[in-house]
């Protein structure tokens, strides 16, 4: 898997719209995703922003233009876009609750050489167990198998939707250091409504109002704008939107 | 107790006939959300081919049967996997349509094998054991239910084989509880719609050869009339369960032959009204996922 050429962006967005059920929930969306780091996709509730990274995956209806390292995937069927190299993380975490946490890991693992002591290393709490259901761990626990699935394989692109969503402040922080070691070795992009979560990872953020991007730029100019954070985000500071 | 023995094992060898439509339907389902009307139709063709084929090489012999139930696994796993590459695949999400052309499929081929064999049942000739009995707590069972109840229990002791073992088997549990997080990890869950199609056809098939040594008949409205106790049993049994649509099979078809002993010919009431209230009581089934 060849890397990007220095500066270039991971992921090139361009004039993306998505649809759901014939309803516009993307319009005309633009950004990059650096080739490192944590980008934060941020926004009120509602704005788009899980539509946004399904129509990047193909999980929606999308027309526009998603380069990834160069390379156009916007008319690739998503397990084709999942196979060179982005992974995702779904809001809600999707695991499989009639598999076991062993048998959800099998599952994503595409590569022949699957990073398992990294997962292992990462969750240890999942290794003790690989033969429970998943449907019956917690939701912490769950959002762990879910990170997982996305680490076992090498990346060249993480998509992470609200990653910390529900979870108790133990938890947020077990997820934020997760994804601070999964961000060594992929650029992520992620969906956060978690401030204190974004302004410890991420060093770009891009923000979406009404399905449109209204600001790019370094995750500190906009998160030490209280204005902007109010007018953009809906909230007066990080504390309230942890 | 003689009675009840009678009855008990001729349910359980209906149930397994049930059982081996039943399980196609239900996986079809479970995975791609395809109520698959024209799975009749693979049964009628694989026991008309099954019977063809059986009849020439070696007519109501163990070697006949074999060779029937062999072609009927073939032709039904065929048919399906065409019926599925050719039409079903360009209607996914379309479940309209979908039922449409199914429903469409299942008139044409009863219209067509009618045009072919006849709109008469056309007997069949079994092996002699088939056609004799065995004495269980002084109940005479005919033989031919316990090859039926065995043929059914392999069936579903290869399934769950395949599902439990295998990394498709894996995929396919998988995408029947969410097939698009399936597709998110990478993994192009078309395939396994192929392949489900070809197990649940080739059941199909060999429930065709056994219908028509249950019934001692072959006829163009076999797959019609066991696909609508089929479907009976899979929305009981939980649409998309395996083990609901085996548990679901035997007690459809055991409550069918009580009430048509026991209250004058009325199963096919039973049943329904069985369905009934399954699906007010409880819409998922027995063992279905909720919505």
């Amino acid at each position: 898997m060849s890397g990007p050429v220095a500066d270039e962006p991971i992921l090139s967005v361009r004039n993306l719209y998505g649809r759901i059920a014939g309803q516009q929930v993307v319009e005309d969306v633009s950004f990059d995703v650096p080739a490192t780091g944590v980008t934060a996709l941020l926004g009120r509730n509602g704005v788009g922003k899980t539509s946004t990274i399904k129509s990047i995956l193909g999980l929606i209806d999308r027309t526009g233009e998603v380069r990834l390292a160069g390379e156009r995937i916007d008319r690739a069927p998503t397990h084709r876009i999942v196979q060179r190299g982005v992974a995702y993380v779904p809001e809600d975490r999707e695991v499989f609750g009639s598999l076991t946490v062993a048998e959800n890991l099998r599952l994503a693992e595409r590569d022949r050489s699957p990073r398992r002591e990294l997962v292992a290393s990462l969750f240890p709490d999942l290794e003790a167990r690989r033969e429970q259901r998943a449907g019956t761990l917690s939701g912490g626990q769950q959002q762990m198998v879910s990170l997982a699935r996305a680490l076992v394989n090498e990346n060249r692109l993480l998509l992470v939707d609200e990653p910390t969503k529900g979870l108790a402040p133990r938890i947020v922080d077990e997820v934020a250091d997760a994804l601070a070691e999964a961000a060594r070795t992929a650029p992520i992009l992620l969906v956060e409504q978690n401030l204190l979560v974004v302004r410890r990872l991420a060093e770009r953020v891009v923000v979406l109002s009404s399905g449109r991007v209204v600001f790019t730029g370094p995750a500190e100019e906009l998160l030490d704008d209280h204005d902007r954070v109010q007018r953009f985000l809906g909230v007066h500071d990080e504390r309230e939107a942890a | 107790m003689d009675t009840l023995v009678l009855l008990l094992i001729t349910g359980l060898g209906l149930g397994a006939l049930y059982f081996l439509v039943a399980s196609g339907l239900s996986l079809i389902y479970g995975l791609m959300g395809v109520l698959n009307f024209a799975h009749g139709a693979f049964l009628t063709i694989a026991a008309f081919l099954g019977w063809e084929a059986g009849r020439r090489i070696s007519d109501g012999t163990w070697t006949g049967l074999a060779i029937s139930a062999l072609v009927g696994i073939l032709v039904g796993a065929t048919v399906a996997v065409l019926t599925e590459v050719l039409i079903i695949r360009r209607l996914y999400e379309r479940h309209i349509e979908q039922a449409l052309v199914t429903v469409g499929i299942s008139l044409a081929a009863v219209a067509l094998f009618e045009g072919i064999w006849g709109t008469d049942p056309i007997y069949t000739d079994r092996p002699a054991w088939l056609t004799q009995t065995t004495e269980i707590l002084g109940a005479r069972i005919p033989n031919d239910r316990f090859l039926l109840i065995a043929c059914a229990a392999l069936v579903l002791g290869g399934i769950v084989l395949f599902l439990r073992r295998t990394r498709y088997g894996l995929i396919i549990r998988a995408g029947v509880e969410n097939r698009h997080m399936v597709t998110a990890l990478g993994i192009d869950v078309r395939r396994s719609f192929t392949l489900v199609f070809a197990i649940g056809g080739a059941a199909a098939g060999l429930g065709g050869v056994l219908a028509s040594v249950y019934y001692g008949y072959v006829s163009a409205h076999l797959g019609s009339v066991l696909l609508i106790f089929a479907f009976i049993v899979t929305v009981i049994g939980g649409l998309g369960s395996l083990t609901g649509a085996a548990i679901a099979s035997v007690l459809v078809a055991v409550l069918q032959q009580f009430a048509n002993f026991y209250l004058g010919g009325t199963g096919d009431l039973v049943v329904v009204v069985l369905l009934a209230a399954v699906l007010l009581i409880r819409p998922r089934g027995l063992m279905g996922k909720a919505a």
